[in-house]
């Protein structure tokens, strides 16, 4: 059939490993791939808003409806933009843990009422106890959208100069507090 | 009877100018992905979000923004991720070539076995655990045949 000389034993030898070794490499790059998916949470989808400037809003306050606040209100200092609402569950249960924040008075947390009415928001923080500087109220989620807000709890870190610098999908934790949050706040705060 | 037709006309193009605008929307937001039921479009989506999303989409679009302008708009607040058909760049090439470079290794891998199971000589078919002129040299002539068809 052919005049090809046959290939050399040693170039043989390195096919006959290739033969075995190369589905074996794409296999384990597979399986890693998996294996590292199998502890990421598709709902939290990295936000395209990550060091950039605050989107710009002006809302009224919760407890004072005839007074508004601005971005340009917070500048200067590092501050937590958590969104929260009376109706929404998981708000619950991160609720103590910003209680706790609030006490130990390390960074002012502004709460953005997100859709909901006004009154309910109101009872509900007299009944859980109020750890926000102040409350704003986004009653059509407008200033909620700009945020890229998709799942309320959610707590935005922004620093002095209006520059968001992180965002907590979902409730707040020990862990996330403790170890990104925090240090994260206190590293802004001295710069 | 012409003043009638008139009134008429004149009724009926806002309400087609609104089919249209509803035609355009409906194919930009099955575009679109829902972020709260993120394996719905904001088309099918009835969470509150995407109903608000809606609202935004259709004030962007009747206020004269483009499709694209409306994609940039939803991108800018929440990522690529909004696109069921995400963009071609950098960090996507894997995505979007990754098939065809496979393909191809595919191929190429596939021709050269051929090519080597052809040209043996029948005694050198062994190291491959093939016996000459059985099932495997048939079967590659018969594939050659097919491809050169």
């Amino acid at each position: 059939m052919s005049t090809m000389p046959a290939p050399r034993p040693q170039r043989r030898n390195t096919i006959k490993v290739l033969r075995w070794s190369l589905p074996l490499a794409v296999f384990a790059v597979i399986v890693a791939f998996l294996f590292v998916g199998l502890f990421r949470d598709p709902r939290e989808v990295p936000s395209p808003l990550i060091d950039k400037p605050a989107p710009a809003f002006s809302l009224v306050k919760l407890h004072k409806p005839d007074e508004r606040l601005t971005n340009a209100d917070m500048r200067g200092q590092v501050w937590l933009l958590n969104v929260w609402a009376s109706w929404c569950v998981s708000c619950r249960v991160e609720h103590p843990l910003l209680v706790d924040l609030s006490r130990a008075n390390i960074v002012p947390v502004i709460g953005l009422a997100y859709k909901d009415k006004p009154e309910d928001g109101l009872a509900w923080l007299a009944s859980n106890g109020d750890p926000y500087r102040m409350s704003i109220v986004d009653r059509d989620g407008r200033v909620g959208i700009d945020f890229g807000v998709y799942g309320v709890p959610e707590t935005f870190v922004i620093d002095k100069q209006g520059i968001i610098r992180y965002k907590q999908i979902g409730p707040l934790t020990v862990d996330a507090l403790d170890k990104t949050i925090l240090p994260l706040v206190r590293q802004l705060q001295r710069s | 009877m012409r003043v009638l037709l008139a009134a008429l006309w004149l009724a009926a193009m806002p309400a087609l100018a609104d089919d249209a605008l509803d035609a355009r929307l409906k194919s930009l937001e099955a575009q679109l992905r829902c972020l709260v039921c993120q394996n719905q479009t904001l088309a099918e989506s009835e969470a509150p979000l995407a109903a608000d999303l809606r609202n935004e989409v259709r004030e962007l679009a009747q206020s004269g923004k483009s499709d694209d302008d409306i994609r940039a708009y939803l991108v800018a607040r929440y990522g690529d991720f909004v696109l069921y058909k995400p963009p071609v760049k950098p960090v996507t090439y894997l995505l979007w070539f990754g098939p065809f470079v496979m393909l191809a290794t595919g191929l190429v891998v596939w021709l050269l076995v051929l090519r080597r199971r052809g040209m043996m000589k029948p005694e050198e078919n062994e190291p491959l655990g093939l016996p000459a002129n059985t099932g495997a040299s048939v079967d590659v002539a018969r594939a050659r045949e097919l491809l050169d068809d």
